[in-house]
C-alpha cells in the first residue's frame, strides 16, 4: 500500500460489510457468538428482508393536492345531487337550490383541479378520445363530464329562478324548464357513481396501501361523500328543511368509521401502517374525530342553526382530511420497499401453503 | 367478464388480426458484465435526457438508480458474501419448475470440475468466486401480457403493438399519471420535474415533457426489421432479443445448464404465463431472489380485480341512494 501526504486528510473509512448495500438486516444466529453468555444474543432471527439498496419497487403516481381536492369535491357534488333531488321530490326548495348550486360549484372546481394536475393540461380533451372499461379513470371522466353538463343546466335553472327569471334567456327558458325534470333525475343517478368510482380508481393500482384497500375504498368514499354533502347542506340550508341532510350525514359518519376500520383490518400490517402513522395517520385520526363530532351535532343539535353550521363545518373538514389522508398514505406506502415486498412474499407463501404452486413469477426453469 | 388478455397472446387479444410472433428480451444476468452499454445505447437512440445531477449514489457501480421516465435500461449491481450465495442457492433449489425436469447438483462432481471427454463444446465461463460475487442485471420494461399501464390509460395513448410490446404515444398522452401507479414493476413514469424525480437542470428543449415515458422495445427500430438498441449493443449477449417463445425455450435450457453445474441459484423471472401479470415479454435469468434486484416477488396486475372493484363501487353507490331515500322518509321537516 502506498501512502501519500494527502492520506491523513481522508476521513476514516467505515469497515466494509459483506452484505453492504442490500438493505439486509439479520442478527447472528443463536449458538454462534454469545452462546456462552458472554454477550447479549438474540433468540430469534429478525425478519429477513432484502431489497435493492432500500429503493422503492413501485412508483407513486404523480398525484398531489389537487387530486385530493377533486376526490373531496367529486364526493360533495355527488351527495349534493342526491339531496337536491330528494328535496325536489319532497318540496324543500332551499335544500334543492343549495344542493344544485353546490353540485355545480364542486364539480366545476373539481374538474379544474383534475386538469391542473395533468402533465399536459392543454390535452385534457384527450380523455374523451375513447371509452375504456378497463380504466376507472376513463369511465370516471365520462361520469364527470355527463354530471358536469347536467349540473350546468340545473345551475342555470336555479340562478334564473333566484333572479326572478330576469336572465335574458329568450326562447331558451321554456327549453331549460322542460329539461329540469329529466336533468335532476340524471344528476341524481350519476351522482353516487361520481362519489364511488374514485374507490376503484385508487384500488386499481400497484400502490400497496390503495391496492390493499380495494375492497373497502368505495364504501369509505361514498360514506365520506354522504357526510360531506350532508354537512354542506347543514351549513347552507335552514334547519327546518335540512333534516334529511342531517340524517344522511349521520349515516355517512357511521359508514365512514366502519369502512375505514374494516379497510385497515383487511390489510397486511405494513400496508395499513401509512394510514395510522405520520402525517396521513394524523389527518385520518382528526378526520375521524371531526366526523364523529359533526355527526353528534347533526343528531343532537339539529334545531339550532349555529350548532348545525358548526357540525356541518366539522363534517366537511372531516371529508377533506379523509381524502388527503388516504391519498398521502398511498403515496407514502410506495416509498418503503418493505411495504411492497413483504405483503407480496406473504401472499405467495400463503398460496404455496394452500397447494397452489404454479402461479409464481419466479420459476426454476 | 374478463378484462385480461386471452391465451392466444396479447397482440391477438388486442385485435391485430395477424400472426406476428411476440417479440421480447431474454436478459441472462449470469453473463452480464455491468458495462452499461445498454443504458448508453438506449439513451442515445431514444434521445432520453439526463437523469439526476450526476451524483454518486454509493450503491456499488450503480449510479443510475432506477428505471424511470428518462432511464429505460438500468443496470443493477449487487455485492454479496459467501453466506448469501449459499442462501440463494438454497432458495433456488426450492422453486417450482415449469414442467421441465429440475436437476440438483450432481453427486460426485464439484462445481467447477471439468467434465470428462471432449471439451470442445464446453462453456468456459469461469465459475463464481465462492467467497464473493457481484450480481449485475440490466433491468427494462417487462412488456407484460396483462399490462396494468395499458389497461388503465384513459386516453388510449398506451397501446399494444403488433409485436406484443406496450408502447406510449407521447403525442396523445396528457400526463394524467394513472399508468405510473398501475405498473407493478415501477417502470413507467411521467417526464417532469414533479414529485417523483429530482429536479433536473435541462439545457435546451426536452422532448415529451409532462407525458408518460418508458421502454418501447424500440418500436421504431422493430418496424424497420432492426433489433432494439440495447440488445444490438450488448457485448456479451446477456440481452437477447427475439421471438418470445424461442427465448423462453433458450432461457429454460440455460437454467438447466447452470443447475447441472451446481448453480441452483439460477432461476427464471417472468417465464410463467400463469403468474400475476400473465407472463412478461422480457424474461430474466436471475441468480438470487427477485427483490435483491429490486424486482417485486409477486406482482399482480390490478385489472384482475377490477370487476370486483366495480361491483363494490356499484354497491356503494346503491347504498348511498338507499341512505338518502331513507333520510327523506318521515314527513318531518
Amino acid at each position: 500500500m502506498s501512502i501519500s501526504d494527502l492520506d491523513s486528510d481522508r476521513p476514516p473509512q467505515e469497515p466494509r460489510k459483506g452484505r453492504s448495500g442490500t438493505g439486509r438486516r439479520r442478527r447472528r444466529r443463536a449458538g454462534q457468538v454469545g452462546a456462552d453468555g458472554s454477550r447479549e444474543m438474540a433468540l430469534v432471527d429478525d425478519v429477513q428482508f432484502d431489497s435493492y439498496y432500500g429503493r422503492q419497487v413501485v412508483k407513486a403516481p404523480p398525484w398531489r393536492g389537487p387530486i385530493a381536492v377533486y376526490l373531496f369535491l367529486g364526493g360533495l357534488a355527488g351527495g349534493s345531487s342526491l339531496l337536491s333531488y330528494g328535496a325536489q321530490l319532497t318540496d324543500r326548495p332551499a335544500l334543492r337550490r343549495n344542493g344544485r348550486l353546490l353540485a355545480l360549484g364542486a364539480v366545476g372546481v373539481g374538474t379544474l383541479a383534475l386538469i391542473e394536475d395533468l402533465g399536459r393540461p392543454e390535452r385534457f380533451l384527450n380523455m374523451m378520445r375513447t371509452v375504456k372499461i378497463s380504466s376507472p379513470m376513463s369511465l370516471g371522466t365520462w361520469i364527470l363530464a355527463s354530471f358536469g353538463t347536467i349540473s350546468g343546466v340545473l345551475g342555470a335553472v336555479e340562478v334564473d329562478r333566484m333572479l326572478g327569471e330576469k336572465v335574458p334567456l329568450g326562447a331558451l327558458r321554456p327549453l331549460l324548464k322542460a329539461a329540469e325534470g329529466p336533468a335532476a333525475l340524471g344528476q341524481a343517478a350519476l351522482g353516487p357513481g361520481l362519489a364511488s368510482y374514485t374507490g376503484a380508481l385508487l384500488g386499481d393500482t400497484a400502490v400497496p396501501t390503495w391496492s390493499a384497500g380495494r375492497n373497502h375504498m368505495s364504501y369509505l368514499f361514498t360514506s365520506s361523500a354522504s357526510l360531506a354533502s350532508g354537512g354542506a347542506a347543514m351549513i347552507t340550508t335552514p334547519v327546518d328543511q335540512a333534516r334529511p341532510a342531517r340524517v344522511l350525514a349521520a349515516a355517512g359518519v357511521v359508514g365512514d368509521v366502519l369502512a375505514s376500520r374494516a379497510m385497515k383490518e383487511s390489510m397486511h400490517p405494513l400496508e395499513a401502517e401509512p394510514l395510522e402513522t405520520g402525517r396521513p395517520g394524523q389527518m385520518l385520526e382528526w378526520a375521524e374525530r371531526l366526523a364523529i363530532g359533526g355527526g353528534v351535532l347533526a343528531v343532537l343539535g339539529g334545531r339550532s342553526r349555529a350548532l348545525s353550521m358548526a357540525g356541518g363545518a366539522a363534517l366537511v373538514a372531516a371529508s377533506v382530511l379523509t381524502r388527503f389522508g388516504v391519498l398521502e398514505a398511498g403515496l407514502e406506502s410506495t416509498k418503503d420497499p418493505r411495504r411492497v415486498i413483504e405483503p407480496q412474499k406473504a401472499r405467495l407463501a400463503a398460496r404455496r401453503a394452500a397447494g397452489i404452486t404454479d402461479d409464481s413469477i419466479t420459476t426454476s426453469g | 367478464m374478463s378484462l385480461l388478455a386471452g391465451s392466444a397472446g396479447p397482440a391477438a387479444s388486442s385485435g391485430w388480426g395477424h400472426d406476428h410472433a411476440r417479440k421480447g428480451f431474454f436478459t441472462d444476468t449470469s453473463i452480464c458484465i455491468g458495462c452499461k452499454a445498454c443504458e448508453v445505447a438506449c439513451k442515445e437512440w431514444n434521445r432520453n435526457p439526463v437523469d439526476g445531477n450526476l451524483e454518486i449514489l454509493g450503491s456499488s457501480y450503480d449510479n443510475t438508480g432506477a428505471l424511470g421516465a428518462n432511464t429505460w435500461r438500468h443496470v443493477a449491481f449487487v455485492e454479496q458474501g459467501q453466506d448469501r450465495i449459499e442462501e440463494a442457492r438454497e432458495s433456488g433449489r426450492k422453486l417450482v419448475g415449469l414442467g421441465m425436469p429440475t436437476i440438483g447438483p450432481k453427486p460426485g462432481r464439484r462445481r467447477g470440475d471439468l467434465p470428462e471427454g471432449d471439451l470442445g463444446g464446453v462453456d468456459t465461463t469461469p465459475p463464481d468466486t465462492p467467497e464473493f460475487r457481484w450480481l449485475m442485471s440490466s433491468d427494462v420494461c417487462k412488456h407484460c401480457t396483462n399490462a396494468g399501464c395499458l389497461d388503465v390509460c384513459p386516453t388510449g395513448a398506451i397501446f399494444r403493438s403488433e409485436f406484443g410490446s406496450v408502447v406510449v404515444q407521447d403525442d396523445v398522452c396528457n400526463g394524467c399519471g394513472t399508468c405510473v401507479g398501475a405498473c407493478p414493476f415501477g417502470v413507467i413514469e411521467r417526464r417532469d420535474d414533479g414529485t417523483v424525480s429530482p429536479r433536473v437542470e435541462h439545457d435546451g428543449e426536452v422532448p415529451g415533457m409532462g407525458t408518460a415515458k418508458k421502454c418501447t422495445l424500440c418500436y421504431d427500430r422493430l418496424v424497420d426489421g432492426e433489433q432494439p438498441a440495447c440488445s444490438a449493443t450488448c457485448p456479451t449477449t446477456s440481452i437477447k432479443f427475439g421471438d418470445h417463445d424461442d427465448l423462453v425455450g433458450d432461457a429454460q435450457e440455460r437454467v438447466r445448464e447452470l443447475h447441472e453445474r451446481g448453480m441452483t441459484e439460477a432461476r427464471l423471472y417472468g417465464a410463467n404465463p400463469k403468474d400475476g401479470v400473465g407472463g412478461i415479454g422480457s424474461v430474466f435469468l436471475l441468480l438470487d431472489e427477485p427483490e435483491v434486484y429490486g424486482l417485486p416477488p409477486d406482482p399482480q396486475v390490478s385489472t384482475k380485480f377490477l370487476p370486483q372493484m366495480y361491483l363494490r363501487a356499484g354497491v356503494a353507490a346503491a347504498g348511498m341512494i338507499a341512505a338518502t331515500a331513507l333520510a327523506f322518509m318521515g314527513g318531518k321537516r
